[in-house]
């Protein structure tokens, strides 16, 4: 029977090689498994570390803290965000029951100091050998606080979303979206976030709408088009246009818009003048002649159609440009796109407010988009600085020439034309106003985009309403010109 | 050295490893848990050198590993159960009393093993009443879905276990006793005339029949398993496995479709993911518990076991899912050296059984070697996802009264064996 036995024992020993060999598959995959949501190893881990704090820009309002709790002898670290929803979509959250959102997410290896930068590996080891706690790396944001809560309170009881930029450097001094949520309630009363009322339908409170709200851009899209049309050197602020009150696209009038201001046909005007007073029949025919691949062109050397960059994670943004079905789409065919309502911005247009205030800063910014950001530096535990966000060239738009017309153009509009209510007392202020429909009456995407003081740039807007009974001049200019008032009281 | 001065110098290694985990335990938790809970240890060492003592009087000759192993592995389970819950521990604690003293008094009492041999119809008819007495109305009792249990008064226990253990006692006798005709008098089909072979499947058809109508499904495969080995070990003949095999499997075949139990257990195995929070539940979290221990383990007491509420994040984990706790705190590389252990258990079992010179002691060494090799395959297979998971013990190292009670009993025996094997070849 000895024989039988010895192969008995291989039999077994095969057996026990197979779950040795199974537990070391697990520990292959454990990278992948860690990430899943359920899992307590991974929660715990998270929560048993001292997460950084995150600033606002003057580096002491706090906007995120932890408070420890001991639990079966381990301590917790959770979170409280102490100014409640003032910078709810951008800082986001982090919690033991729903994961993490804003910058609690995409910044979480800096903020639970898990990343690979030299001097925390270091502290984490050291940490670890000595059996301490693990201590994250603090965020100071750009967000100015007394801006940021302007914007918040201008936006108070409507759907929108307002976005501030520094348009020198790219700095986000202000980003809101209303309805507003408490990131606080998050943990334990999510239902009653769930069950907010907003002017939205639904409220969605969780939607940062400034980096993924889809807004009809309508005429804040003519300062693109005017780009594409002064840049082709086919047109000039002086050319002559003759506005008949419509526009034939495809042998079918299309009649000028609410938006505009003065009479319904305007005649013969200029090019500045057609900008200033939004004229939607002589876009239609600079569309025309200019086609929509320039048109779109022109959009994307402004962003269109590229990830807005910012640092909140790339699930909570969304590309600008023409969608179809909810989806993105860039035609091949330009017979797939009519050009005369694509230069007004109507034509299956969709833009985020982020998106519109890079085109503002660009044109302030003499033609060159700043890359956008949120977050200014990141600080070792023992307050040294461990990076620094410099500021970047995101795109060239347009040329100087170029952007200094449209800035005059933008001006008048502030001036006389559409956009009359952002005027600030002894400011120069820039702006174009946008008014779109979207087929159902008194349910307008509303805009305006705009920058201040015109001659020496240091604040670039875009506010972006919806279901507005007015225009953008009358809704959302306003409000960008008490933004744009908060950023000038502060010191440049 | 003699053979008990070095299984006692075994135990004394054992009861250092211990009492490093039980002191890391404590400084992990000792917020939590109380000073007085170190004392557990003291305890622990004490027993096994009481039953050390019972081993130098009665068992001179035994081999001198069987017993640290089963210390060493019953200390590691203990570690796990008190690190979770230190009450638990104590309880634990109380059966290793009554597993040492049921292993004493056999070895006091029962002073040749092969007595066993004369009675063991006997013993086949007890284990048959063991496994029938969970099924009687008004006794019995379902745990989680399995029927196993005899309620008494406030004990309840596994009757099963001890069944397990006199099966293999009636097997080893009754195969010893046709292993020729078995082997050699084949009628049709290659296969032994229907008078050997029938009381055989008799009895152990009935054993299945109950086995399944109880639920206990990792049972029924370690009793299906045991037989198998040793009819193959008894007769050499790889047809009788491949028959076995066979039937095992169109069984097994017709339960997935007729118990939705057994449907549901093979639906989770083959697709933990598509429901991790419900049905795949367990096997999902031990999943996350193995995979998170890394190579080294979080340490003991460090791993993430314990909700903050005090429950455990797997269910069952002191019972079928302590391996998982292990592979937590301890890594792959504990994980590892306790199934190594088992592994070394099989080799002193196996040992023990080649060198025995009657075809009773081999079988019978062999039977409960496996038996025990079977088990923690099954449940350490069946928590890591290799083979659908069915609720049983790890032999030792689970919390279970009934189990490690039987487990001593199992020891007893390989001791018992060894110590007549041994002695034989000394001269004695």
């Amino acid at each position: 029977m000895n024989s039988q036995i010895r192969k008995l024992f291989l039999v077994l020993c095969l057996l026990f090689v197979a779950v040795i060999a199974t537990t070391t598959y697990w520990l292959w995959r454990s990278p992948d498994l860690e990430a899943r949501q359920g899992n307590p190893t991974l929660v715990v881990r998270q929560l048993t570390i001292k997460r950084g704090l995150i600033y606002a820009a003057d580096g002491r309002t706090v906007l995120a803290r932890n408070r420890p709790r001991k639990i079966q002898g381990r301590t917790w670290y959770l979170r409280v965000y102490p100014q409640d929803d003032l910078t709810a979509h951008v800082v986001g959250y982090s919690t033991v029951g729903r994961s993490r959102a804003g910058l609690e997410k995409s910044m979480n290896d800096f903020l639970t100091g898990s990343n690979s930068n030299l001097s925390t590996v270091v502290d984490r080891t050291l940490d670890k050998i000595r059996g301490l706690t693990q201590v994250g790396n603090d965020l100071v944001l750009t967000i100015q606080p007394e801006v940021q809560q302007v914007a918040l309170d201008q936006l108070e009881g409507k759907c929108g979303a307002a976005v501030a930029l520094d348009p020198r450097s790219g700095e986000v001094l202000a980003m809101a979206s209303s309805p507003p949520y408490n990131p606080n309630l998050v943990e334990n009363r999510f239902e009653e976030i769930l069950a907010a009322q907003g002017a939205c339908t639904p409220a969605a409170p969780l939607l940062n709408r400034a980096t993924q709200g889809l807004f009809i851009p309508g005429s804040t899209f003519k300062v693109i088009t005017a780009s594409a049309a002064l840049e082709s050197g086919r047109f000039t602020p002086e050319s002559r246009f003759d506005d008949p009150g419509y526009c034939t696209v495809y042998g079918k009038r299309v009649s000028n818009f609410a938006d505009q201001s003065g009479p319904e046909a305007f005649g013969n005007v200029s090019f500045a003048e057609a900008l200033q007073n939004s004229i939607n029949s002589v876009f239609c025919n600079v569309g025309k002649e200019l086609g929509p691949q320039a048109i779109l062109e022109q959009a994307k050397r402004y962003g269109f159609y590229a990830l807005p960059p910012l640092e909140t994670p790339e699930s909570e943004r969304r590309p600008s440009g023409l969608y179809q079905r909810g989806r993105l789409v860039l035609p091949d065919d330009p017979n797939a796109v009519d050009p005369g309502r694509l230069a007004f911005g109507q034509e299956r247009l969709l833009a985020t407010p982020l998106q519109m205030a890079m085109v503002a800063a660009g044109i302030a910014n003499g033609g060159v988009v700043m890359r956008p950001y949120v977050v200014d530096r990141i600080l070792a535990p023992d307050g040294d600085i461990l990076t620094k966000t410099s500021p970047d060239e995101y795109s060239e738009a347009v040329s100087p020439q170029t952007a200094a017309e449209l800035a005059a153009m933008m001006e008048l509009a502030v001036q006389s034309g559409t956009g009359t209510a952002a005027q600030i007392p002894g400011v120069r202020v820039a702006g174009k106003t946008g008014t779109a429909e979207t087929g159902r009456p008194g349910q307008n995407d509303t805009w305006f985009i705009a920058f201040a003081p015109a001659d020496a740039p240091r604040v670039a807007v875009a506010v972006a309403l919806s279901d507005q009974a007015g225009t953008g001049g009358g809704t959302a200019a306003p409000i960008a010109r008490s933004i744009m008032q908060a950023v000038l009281a502060q010191s440049a | 050295m003699s053979l008990r001065n070095r299984e006692l110098l075994n135990l004394l290694g054992v009861g250092i490893l211990i009492g490093l985990g039980f002191a890391s335990v404590y400084i992990a938790r000792q917020s939590v848990i109380s000073t007085a809970s170190l004392s557990y240890l003291a305890f622990f060492l004490g027993l096994f050198v009481a039953a050390h003592l019972v081993a130098r009087a009665v068992l001179p000759y035994a081999d001198p590993y069987l017993m640290p192993l089963a210390a060493l592995l019953t200390g590691i389970g203990l570690t796990m159960i008190y690190r979770v819950d230190p009450d638990l521990a104590l309880r634990q604690g109380l059966w290793l009393v009554i597993g040492l003293g049921v292993f004493a008094a056999c070895a006091l009492v029962i002073r040749d093993y092969r007595a066993l041999d004369g009675v063991k119809y006997i013993l086949a008819l007890c284990a048959i009443v063991l496994l029938i007495l969970p099924a009687l109305p008004g006794l019995g009792a379902t745990i989680n879905g399995a029927s196993l249990w005899v309620r008494l008064g406030p004990i309840a226990f596994q009757p099963g276990e001890l069944a397990k253990v006199l099966l293999v006692v009636f097997l080893a006798g009754y195969l010893r006793d046709r292993r020729e005709v078995l082997a050699s008098g084949l009628g049709r089909f290659g296969l032994p005339p229907l008078k050997h072979a029938g009381p055989l499947l008799l009895i152990w058809g009935g054993a299945m029949l109950i086995l399944f109508q109880t639920n206990d499904l990792g049972g029924g495969l370690l009793y299906f398993a045991v037989f198998l080995a040793m009819l193959y070990v008894a007769t050499g003949r790889w047809a009788f496995v491949a028959v076995g095999s066979a039937l095992f499997a169109l069984g097994a075949y017709g339960l997935y479709h007729v118990v939705p139990h057994v449907e549901e257990r093979v639906t989770i195995w083959l697709h933990p993911w598509s429901d991790p929070v419900d049905a795949g539940y367990q096997l999902v979290q031990s999943i996350y518990a193995i995979a998170g221990g890394g190579l080294f383990g979080a340490g003991l007491g460090r791993g993430v076991l314990v909700t903050p509420e005090g429950g455990t994040y797997i269910p069952f984990l002191q019972t079928d899912f302590i391996y998982s706790a292990i592979a937590q705190e301890l890594g792959l590389a504990g994980a590892a050296a306790v199934l190594l252990l088992y592994i070394v258990l099989v080799y002193r079992g196996f040992r023990i059984a080649m060198l025995a010179d009657d075809g009773f002691s081999k079988l019978l060494a062999t039977g409960l070697t496996v038996t025990l090799a079977v088990q923690a395959f099954i449940i350490v297979g069946g928590v890591t996802g290799l083979i659908p998971l069915t609720g049983i013990t790890l032999p030792f190292v689970s919390y279970g009264g009934s189990s490690l009670v039987a487990n001593f009993l199992v020891l007893w025996l390989l001791m018992a064996v060894s110590n007549r094997v041994n002695a034989r070849a000394a001269g004695l």
